[in-house]
């Protein structure tokens, strides 16, 4: 395979030993898939491989229980809130940010990153306390600026992307046609950088869909978001319905992914 | 738009036009000073009127200022200090959009995402024009730069050349009072170069456009342009119309930017009120024009290579002779280039007509002539 046909045996045995590391790699990387996909659809009640009877009785029992819905309409809803607040604002600031005359870039931009890099608890613990404080915790809004935080630099990263490809000039001609400023952004700017936008935007909701540590921290029984119902299942009973719901996050984000990767090839 | 276009001084005579009614100012640069660092200035005391109907083209090196000037003037820069007027007002803290200016840029910076027709109405959605007023511009703006069918397109399925077209309709849609164009021939082909340059022209005369015309090649800012303005360092070194910027060029800068040019080192040797001598380099005297005004030292002759001929070819009795020995010769087709030694430069370029070159080897000693009036004392 991709070797030319003039390869020693040396050069054989060593793709050879290459290829076969990097398909351990990737399998390492999915095992918990082949665990967990089939036994979503098992019809025992416990944990067993392999699957002897099929059935979808944990999807039925995940459709059918209102905490599991209640999370799946909490999450959405959290994660749609969040992609929407995370792109306007992380795309602002990717503008301004990529601006020639912006002083101090560089520090601006590891401050507007940091949420990426900062240890997941010490944003839960400090978004509990703070917004304590302010009367936000145990409530949807909360959650959803926390989520925003930790989700504009995902949106800064693509949209700066984006943006170093943009032709300034074409703003300029806009300017000189006779469109103002705002004009200019939604229908010169915007229609050019929209892949890395829309990306930003995908790659939000998916944060914010998937977190788990700020959301325990800061929401009650109502705001109970899809991650955090199937945390607490986990310790009060062991049940495969959460291998079901496990499966259909998976299946969400195999989706939004593909969408990303879709955008990306286009451009 | 009628069938007869009066193409200006180009194709009628070549002396500088005399005594033209003065324009009206439409553009008046008032001591513009543009700094970025706030340390060195890239356009150092800027003054320059342009008339409204002209075509004045600014030519420079880069780095020379012209391309900040030309920004200023669109609105995308503003002066450090002095004053920008168009039309009599100030201008210079007005933003782009409101200077109802058109802007061609290099890049022609079309909409990739809109369709031809989409660009070329863009403006006009900002002027309230009906749907109707505005497919009836979109149509003729087509029309004038030969793309009727094109209008349906997107600017990524047309050739430079198209997109370049596209642009300029786009910049004249609208009627602005002005228009400035960055290099917009820059990144097109020898032959459609000109092919442009030619048309761009041709609609300036006839829709009687104010036109700011940015550009470094020198061939181009003498086709086109009514009064080009030289920059170099920050400065105009001189504003003429073409012929005059070529026969009478002030500086040395000038002299070597425009054409080329042969420039000596010389000393004054003789001015009276109706002669003027100078001593070469290597002892020989000539005649010549141009008296230096203030500074006797470092003066330089400059000869245009064309106005250099091989002596008794022709028959005005006011050339300077001289000897000198032929270095090299290349055959160039409608003429032949020499170097010659003379003047303590062995590096004098000539272009002689070729059947007056018929008998000329390298290492030839031979006999040329310059007419006095071709050589220029210049002081800077």
């Amino acid at each position: 395979m991709w070797l030319p046909t003039y390869a020693t045996p040396f050069e054989r045995a060593s793709r050879f030993i290459v290829l076969s590391f990097a398909i351990c790699v990737l399998l390492f990387l999915i095992a918990p898939l082949f665990v967990i996909v089939p036994l979503s659809f098992s019809h025992d009640p416990f944990f067993t491989l392999p699957v002897k009877q099929w059935s979808l009785r944990w999807y039925a029992d995940f459709f059918e229980n209102p905490r599991w819905i209640t999370g799946i309409i909490n999450s959405t809803v959290t994660a749609t809130s969040t992609a929407i607040l995370a792109t306007t604002l992380g795309t602002l600031a990717a503008i301004g940010i990529t601006h020639p005359a912006f002083p101090f870039r560089k520090a601006a931009m590891a401050v507007l990153i940091s949420p990426m890099i900062v240890p997941i608890m010490i944003v839960a613990v400090g978004s509990y306390l703070f917004y304590g404080e302010l009367g936000l915790t145990n409530t949807r809004l909360g959650l959803v600026l926390a989520h925003t935080a930790l989700a504009v630099p995902f949106v800064i990263v693509t949209v700066t992307a984006t943006l170093s490809t943009y032709d300034g000039n074409l703003s300029r001609a806009a300017a000189s046609l006779g469109a103002p400023p705002l004009s200019r952004f939604f229908r010169v700017m915007l229609p050019q950088i929209l892949p890395g936008v829309v990306s930003g935007g995908i790659f939000a909701f998916a944060v914010s869909f998937d977190e788990v540590v700020v959301a325990l921290f800061l929401t009650g029984a109502e705001q109970r978001t899809l991650p955090v119902q199937m945390f607490s299942g986990i310790r009060d009973q062991i049940n495969p319905t959460i291998m079901a719901a496990a499966t259909l996050l998976l299946a969400l984000s195999i989706l939004l992914f593909g969408t990303l990767n879709l955008l990306t090839r286009r451009t | 738009m009628n069938g007869t276009i009066p193409l200006s001084h180009h194709s009628a005579s070549l002396e500088p036009p005399q005594a033209e009614p003065a324009r009206k100012p439409l553009v008046q640069f008032q001591s513009v000073k543009k700094s970025y660092d706030g340390k060195s200035l890239v356009v150092k005391d800027l003054n320059l009127d342009v008339g409204e109907g002209e075509f004045l083209t600014m030519l420079g090196p880069s780095g020379s200022g012209k391309t900040t000037t030309l920004m200023m003037l669109g609105g995308f820069e503003r002066p450090t200090s002095g004053h920008i007027l168009l039309d009599g007002k100030a201008v210079e803290k007005l933003p782009p959009e409101k200077r109802n200016i058109g802007f061609v840029f290099q890049n022609y910076a079309l909409f990739p995402h809109m369709t031809v027709a989409e660009n070329i109405a863009f403006p006009l959605r900002y002027r309230n024009r009906s749907r109707a007023e505005t497919q009836a511009r979109v149509a003729r703006a087509l029309s004038m730069v030969h793309l009727d069918t094109f209008g349906d397109r997107k600017p990524g399925q047309l050739s430079g050349g198209q997109q370049q077209r596209v642009a300029l309709a786009r910049a004249l849609v609208f009627e602005p009072s002005l228009v400035l164009m960055d290099e917009p021939l820059g990144a097109l082909d020898k032959q459609l170069r000109e092919h442009m340059q030619f048309e761009i022209k041709k609609l300036q005369v006839e829709l009687g456009i104010t036109m700011v015309y940015v550009t470094h090649d020198q061939s181009e800012a003498l086709t086109m342009s009514d009064r080009i303005a030289v920059f170099h360092d920050g400065m105009i070194q001189q504003c003429a119309d073409p012929v005059t910027l070529y026969n009478a060029p002030v500086n040395r800068f000038v002299a070597s930017f425009i054409g080329d040019n042969n420039l000596l080192p010389c000393q004054l040797k003789l001015a009276d009120k109706d002669r003027l001598r100078v001593a070469m380099a290597d002892g020989s005297e000539l005649d010549a024009i141009n008296p230096p005004a203030g500074r006797m030292k470092d003066l330089s002759l400059s000869i245009r290579p064309e106005r250099i001929a091989v002596a008794g070819k022709t028959s005005s009795p006011l050339n300077n002779r001289f000897q000198a020995r032929v270095g090299s010769l290349f055959f160039q087709g409608d003429h032949v280039r020499l170097t010659l030694e003379a003047f303590g430069s062995d590096a004098l370029v000539a272009h002689v007509a070729a059947r007056d070159a018929a008998g000329l080897r390298a290492g030839d000693r031979a006999a040329f002539e310059v007419p006095f009036a071709d050589c220029r004392i210049l002081e800077a």
